[in-house]
Parts: C-alpha cells; sequence; structure tokens
C-alpha cells in the first residue's frame, strides 16, 4: 500500500516537474520565430544543450516507468486522481518554478479542464 | 500617445496605434514596470507581434491536439495486431519484436508522438506552461472523434459532459495571455 502511494506521487510530482523542466529549458532557449524547418531545427538544437532538458526527460522517463509498475499491480482507477492532480501541480510548478502568473480567468479554466478528465477518464 | 504595455522586453503595444486581432490587446499589460522607449520598440509592428504570438500558440498547440492521439492510437493498433506476447524462448520475443517493428503502423505512430513532442516543445517556447498543459486536455476530444468516426465507438453521455466541460475551460484559458513571462536574453 506504501508503495502504491509512493508511485503515485511519484507520477504526479515527476512527471509534471519534468514538462514544467521542459518548459524551463525552452524559456531559455528563445521563442520559435518563423516556421521554418531550419528554424525549427537550430531552435531544437538549442534547447539540447540546455541542462534542464535532460533533467526534464530524464523525469518524464522515471514517471513513464512508475506509471507501467504501478499498472502491473493495480487496476486503471487510480488514473482519475492522477490526472485531475496534475493540472493544479503543473499550475502551481508554472507559479514557482517558471514564473509565470495566473490570473484568476486562468484558474478557472484549469478547473474546469480538471473537472471535464475526471468525467471524460471515469466515463471510459 | 499611451502605452499599452510590455509582452516581452521586445514586444510591445502602442495601443493608440493598433490592437492585437486576437485579444483586442487590452490583456497585453502584465508587467509592471515599462522600461523601454519609443526608439526601442524597433520598426515591427507590435500589435502584429502580438497577433503572432497567439497565433503560433494555437498552432503548435493544435498539432499536439492531433498528433498525440493519433500517434497512441497507431501504437495501440500495432501492438494489437502482434497478439499476446510470449516472452520466452528468447527467439519468440525476437520474432515479436520484428512483428511489430516490421509494420508501417508502428512508425507512423512514432512518428506521431515525435511530431507531439516536438510541438510541445517549441509551444513550451512561445507560451506559459500553465497556458499549454490544460489547453493540450483538448486532446480528450480529438480522443472521442477518433473513437467515434474512426472506430466507430459508441461514447456515453457523461463522456461529452466531460468533453463539453474541457472545452468550456480551454475557452476561459485562451481568454488569458498566452505568456506571462520574458526572455532572458
Amino acid at each position: 500500500m506504501t508503495l502504491e502511494y509512493i508511485l503515485f506521487a511519484l507520477i504526479i510530482v515527476v512527471g509534471t516537474g519534468g514538462e514544467l523542466c521542459l518548459g524551463r529549458a525552452m524559456k531559455q532557449t528563445g521563442e520559435l520565430e518563423k516556421f521554418s524547418p531550419s528554424a525549427v531545427i537550430t531552435l531544437l538544437g538549442r534547447a539540447l544543450r540546455v541542462k534542464w532538458i535532460w533533467i526534464g526527460v530524464a523525469m518524464m522517463a522515471t514517471a513513464f516507468f512508475s506509471l507501467l509498475l504501478l499498472l502491473s499491480f493495480e487496476d486503471v482507477s487510480f488514473v482519475v486522481p492522477v490526472t485531475a492532480l496534475s493540472y493544479l501541480v503543473g499550475a502551481l510548478g508554472g507559479i514557482f518554478f517558471l514564473g509565470e502568473r495566473v490570473s484568476w480567468q486562468r484558474w478557472i479554466g484549469i478547473a474546469l479542464v480538471c473537472v471535464g478528465v475526471t468525467l471524460v477518464v471515469i466515463s471510459r | 500617445m499611451e502605452r499599452g504595455g510590455v509582452l516581452s522586453g521586445r514586444l510591445h503595444l502602442n495601443t493608440s496605434v493598433s490592437l492585437c486581432r486576437v485579444c483586442s490587446g487590452a490583456r497585453l499589460c502584465q508587467r509592471r514596470s515599462c522600461t523601454m522607449n519609443e526608439a526601442q520598440l524597433g520598426s515591427v509592428a507590435p500589435a502584429q507581434m502580438h497577433t503572432r504570438l497567439h497565433l503560433k500558440t494555437y498552432f503548435l498547440i493544435a498539432v499536439m491536439v492531433v498528433a498525440g492521439p493519433i500517434g497512441n492510437l497507431l501504437i495501440a493498433k500495432a501492438m494489437k495486431q502482434t497478439g499476446p506476447i510470449k516472452y520466452w524462448p528468447p527467439s519468440d520475443l525476437l520474432h515479436v519484436f520484428l512483428h511489430v517493428f516490421g509494420s508501417f503502423t508502428i512508425w507512423a505512430g512514432i512518428a506521431c508522438l515525435i511530431t507531439f513532442i516536438v510541438a510541445f516543445m517549441l509551444a513550451l517556447s512561445v507560451a506559459d506552461y500553465s497556458y499549454v498543459q490544460p489547453a493540450a486536455a483538448l486532446g480528450y476530444v480529438m480522443i472521442a472523434l477518433l473513437g467515434v468516426f474512426v472506430l466507430g465507438e459508441k461514447v456515453s453521455p457523461l463522456h461529452w459532459a466531460g468533453i463539453a466541460i474541457i472545452c468550456l475551460g480551454v475557452s476561459f484559458i485562451r481568454g488569458t495571455h498566452p505568456r506571462t513571462t520574458e526572455n532572458p536574453d
């Protein structure tokens, strides 16, 4: 039971944290200016030299294998809180790790997305 | 002339000249202090830059929403074609491996997922994580549409209700400014 909770927390915190690290790397890389193949390749090449991208990829891989491990002895019902909580963790990470400003309007949107995703997942 | 505000170090909006076509520029004033003068604004019309920021974000999120679910669907299809996997003896596993990676479906799925992750990274270079992550929940809408129109599945009313609420939530997020941080350079 304890192992389940540890894996559960790993999937939410490490999975979303990995995406946040990707966000941090891309903010350092700079904005995509135009949609030409050379501009995209140049930007991605620059991104691969930022350490946060590798921290992010490692964390996302950890979360993925934790999910596989949890799925091997638990049914899919735990997916509901995982998907809903990841939006909350993502918004908090955006504020405190990336310095984003989340307005009340965006909070309402995030809350509605949480509710909607939960309904979609439980209706399967 | 009234100064509208700052989007990043480079992007300014001069409200008296023109407004962003997408959000009317009203939500651009997010930085508390603006230190740049008219001469530093550059030659590009700020409102035009601002519109481009919105359109780039929408386009990249649209690519994520389409490519992600299709990629997952193709990979699931390729894995199901093999039937139950036998892990022993190793020659059987090798046979399964060759069968899976010999199919066109798996490579099409992998290509879709690479497209997804690249679009995700590019979207994060343009917009906030707290904007892109919830907006990408539109992928659930795509999954439902694929289920109905491609796989011929039935979708329950509760499922449709969830999809309607996701769309409502994303419309709220769309009303916020895509990027509230500045480029460090």
